[in-house]
């Protein structure tokens, strides 16, 4: 086999700078001096450089892709671009600096290990490149690698790259990036790009390529136990039953315990399968096939995890949204989340913050317009199990899809679980209706009690406490009243209704919660201890 | 309409390159990803949809692609049809192959013909001597993604191709027209494939956007992955044309001045015959084609001389769905 066994693992990579920094040149450059170029390739951009009126051969070119871009002469969207060495196979999401800025930084960077963000040494540090380094640490890139390009316009001053690099670590340093590299280069002439410069004798550090070559990416900084979520299940007959998937965190071996979720069940791996057959274990990173000791009904968006290191289970949790659609996120939207392989609808319980994300500092807002960035919290229709994005990228990412229009509308990066309020009884309103006087008291009694074991004292509200001065109709309103004041309330409701329904209304949703019909005859007691016990689904 | 898994007649299409010791080797740590990489979204679209179908052309790509899917559903057999649109100018090479790897994967095979599209008057064929299909069969495929009801064609292009496909999506929306508009793309993070659709749209998936040619090559080496005998060099009757070599075939109308020869040639991409070019090579085991294409100058499309035709001939035929 030609290509060496221990080859290096892909570099995943994005680029960001404003608008001509020199980008495209640098990519261009890459892509060119790593002969990723070819022939017909480069007889087309020198054909267009001449059309052009250019004199020399435009290597920016080379990158430059749809024909209403070209008319513009600009690029609009990530783009991927592929280079290699004998040493590494390169992948750079190509993420133009104007309009849609943040939204295609996001995009471009959630699947990069390494940004590298382009800086003009006459211009020096840009709020666009704080902004970039600001994405790239939110997404959890460990490597930034500062090009200072143009040096050839400052007569490669090592004091003016010098005062860029003392510029620029204190916003670095806040970002936490522990690693950032600062390379003075010109990607026009290729100083420092993939051959040593000449023309900066003080610079002692890698090329640009060398420093791409041999940069290691840190594993992720948390171990976490197994995590696998359910791609698919291969059933060819009755006998085999695997769950598919990819091993986002931990490994699993033949023998190994395992937790499902959502139903908590536990059994043991009995074979582990990657590509290739059957396999002692697997890793971080692999596609496997597992199969399981007791025959259980699996299906996609389950996991498989840990017993012993347990993801987050919560249905309320918060997060940081990018959001990349004209319609703002807003309080009370729904929409749907793809996470780990399931889709769940979801709605947003607030918006905490919007992140000035150049100082990275919290500001008010209510809302997250087009390529906002910000604190929000989300409930989901029932429990997500998850890490959070700083743990596990996969595990704690999400996004949110129009449930309507089908598109993406925007990004999530778990921070964590919040108090799960769907499951403790906090400020209830509750209305029992229907039914017949004695069961609606009956129940009513029992929900009071269900929520004094939780340290909830509730008030109750039917016609008969205020008999004689509150009409029957007037009770909801007032019940709504005193619930607005932060005092639970279960109130009794007279209809046609023949069995008890019980509703409850969630402040936070606004809107009233499903609903559970109590039989005559049922035990109340078990009734309000289900009631409560039950994830809602609210329907979408 | 015809499904087929006739076995091959002519094993002669089919190599596997040179025989070699062991299968178990590790992959390198690149293909390796690039490996799971794909298999992630081949599970994801049998996961995400109903009605999925693997397009099968008979070139490495989607070879590639047949190849992974089995890997990526063992023990069980690949939970969706190769789909074939037959533009009716195959090298004969190229259909036995098809047939032979229909049957060794146990695949449901369909066949789709653009010949029917032209008969039915859906289409028009083109006239002259550089006359091509390669255009008619996007109406051939959108026909069938219709009749068989498709909620996701699995393709393997790749985004190194071309500079059009650069912003491709993995998982990429088309319209009920099968449109793809490029202003209008979903954003695409992590690995979160959105395979949800409005009624009467549906998907692209492009499991090997990731993947360079030299990384097809690689990874069907070492791999052993039995390809088509057309990518290996052979005597054939051809004729020059463009700057390249284009075979001899009965959909060829020769020009005035050109003439057949005999020459050493093989193929780097095997599409319709009639503007498929081959190059002169003595690469006649899966090293020596992967030396040669590590060696390359020129771009495995530079080929085909439908894309010369226009610089944004790519991007024209994928706005109208080709791809
Ligand atoms: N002198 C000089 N010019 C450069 C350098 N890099 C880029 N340029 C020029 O700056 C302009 C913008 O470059 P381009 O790569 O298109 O920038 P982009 O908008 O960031 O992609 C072009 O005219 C380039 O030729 C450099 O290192 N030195």
């Amino acid at each position: 086999m030609s290509a060496a066994i221990d080859s290096k693992p892909i570099l995943r990579l994005s680029t960001a700078g404003s608008v001509d920094d020199g980008k495209s040149s640098l990519i261009g450059r890459l892509l060119y001096d790593t002969k990723s170029i070819f022939e017909d390739q480069l007889q087309a951009i020198e054909l267009a450089s001449v059309r052009r009126g250019s004199d020399v051969v435009e290597l920016a070119l080379l990158t430059d892709g749809l024909r209403a871009e070209r008319e513009q002469q600009i690029t609009i969207d990530v783009a991927y671009r592929y280079f290699a060495t004998p040493k590494r196979k390169f992948i750079i999401a190509d993420t133009p600096g104007h309009e849609q800025y943040t939204r295609n930084m996001v995009t471009g960077t959630s699947t990069s290990d390494l940004s590298i963000i382009l800086i003009d040494a006459r211009k020096g540090v840009l709020p666009q490149s704080k902004r970039h380094a600001a994405i790239s640490a939110l997404l959890g890139v460990r490597k930034i690698v500062v090009a200072v390009n143009k040096m050839d316009l400052v007569d490669f001053s090592e004091a003016r790259f010098r005062e860029i690099e003392s510029g620029f670590p204190m916003a670095a340093s806040r970002l936490q990036l522990s690693d950032v590299v600062f390379i003075p280069i010109s990607a026009l002439l290729g100083d420092n790009v993939a051959e040593r410069s000449a023309n900066t004798p003080w610079f002692t550090g890698p090329t640009l390529l060398e420093f791409l070559e041999e940069v290691e990416i840190p594993s992720v900084s948390v171990e976490l136990g197994l995590r696998l979520p359910v791609q698919y299940v291969i059933r060819p007959d009755q006998d085999f039953r695997g769950v598919a998937g990819q091993i986002e965190a931990g490994s699993i071996s033949p023998g190994d315990r395992v937790r499902i979720l959502p139903s908590g069940r536990e059994t043991r791996v009995a074979e582990v399968r990657d590509p290739d057959g059957p396999a002692e274990t697997a890793v971080q990173g692999q596609a496997v096939v597992v199969t399981l000791s007791d025959h259980l009904d699996i299906s996609r968006g389950e996991m498989l995890v840990s017993p012993t290191d347990l993801p987050s289970d919560a249905s309320t949790f918060e997060a940081v949204a990018c959001w990349m659609h004209e319609k703002p996120l807003r309080a009370g939207a729904r929409y749907l989340a793809m996470h780990a392989n399931r889709v769940v609808p979801v709605e947003i319980v607030r918006v905490e913050s919007r992140i000035a994300i150049e100082e990275l500092s919290d500001v008010a807002s209510d809302h997250l317009g087009l390529n906002d960035i910000g604190k929000v919290v989300v409930r989901a229709s029932k429990p997500l199990y998850f890490d959070s994005y700083k743990e596990c990228r996969a595990t704690g990412s999400l996004i949110f899809i129009d449930p309507g229009a089908s598109v993406t509308v925007g990004a999530g990066l778990i921070l964590g679980a919040l108090e799960d309020s769907s499951r403790s009884p906090s400020a209830e309103l509750v209305q029992v209706s229907g039914g017949d006087f004695d069961l609606r008291r009956e129940v009513s009694d029992a929900i009071v009690r269900h929520l004094g074991s939780h340290q909830v004292s509730a008030v109750f509200l039917d016609e008969t406490v205020l008999e004689g001065i509150v009409a029957s109709e007037a009770i909801a309103p007032l019940a709504a009243f005193i619930w607005r004041q932060g005092i639970p309330v279960v109130m009794s409701l007279v209809n046609e209704e023949p069995v008890v329904r019980l509703s409850r209304f969630d402040g936070a949703l606004g809107g009233w919660r499903e609903v559970m019909a109590v039989e005559q005859g049922s035990n109340a007691e078990e009734a309000a201890q289900r009631f409560f016990n039950e994830p809602w689904s609210p329907a979408i | 309409m015809l499904s087929t898994t006739r076995p091959a007649h002519q094993k002669s299409s089919i190599r596997i390159g040179n025989a070699l010791e062991s299968s178990r080797e590790q992959l390198p740590s690149h293909l390796h990803e690039l490996e799971t990489e794909a298999i992630y979204t081949l599970r994801e679209v049998a996961g995400q949809f109903e009605r999925p179908a693997l397009l099968f052309s008979g070139g490495k790509d989607s070879i590639v692609l047949a190849h992974l899917s089995r890997k990526a559903f063992a023990p069980g057999p690949i939970p969706y049809p190769l789909l074939h649109i037959d533009t009716g100018h195959n090298f004969q090479e190229t259909l036995d192959f098809r047939d032979w790897l229909a049957a060794q994967t146990g695949a449901n095979l369909l066949i789709r013909y653009v010949q029917d599209s032209i008969d039915q008057e859906r289409v028009q064929e083109e006239t002259g001597p550089l006359a091509s299909r390669n255009a008619l069969q996007t109406v051939t495929l959108l026909d069938a993604i219709k009749e068989l009801r498709l909620d996701a064609a699995i393709g393997g292009a790749r985004r190194d191709e071309e500079k059009a496909r650069a912003k491709e999506r993995v998982f990429s929306h088309r319209d009920v027209f099968g449109q793809w508009d490029p202003k209008n793309q979903r954003p695409e993070l992590w690995r979160l494939f959105n395979g949800r659709k409005q009624p009467g749209g549906h998907f692209r998936v492009f499991p090997l956007s990731n993947w360079t040619e030299a990384d097809v090559w690689e990874y069907i080496t070492a791999e052993r992955i039995a390809i088509p005998s057309l990518y290996f060099s052979h005597e054939r009757e051809v004729f020059r044309r463009d700057s390249t070599w284009l075979a001899n075939s009965p959909f060829i109308t020769l020009l005035p001045g050109e003439s057949l020869e005999r020459r050493i040639v093989r193929f780097r991409t095997v599409g319709d015959a009639t503007c498929t070019g081959a190059i002169e090579s003595r690469a006649s085991s899966l090293e020596e084609i992967l030396a040669e294409v590590l060696a390359a100058r020129v771009t495995e499309r530079s080929g085909r001389a439908d894309d010369q035709r226009s610089d944004a001939a790519m991007e024209d035929r994928k706005r109208q769905g080709y791809f």
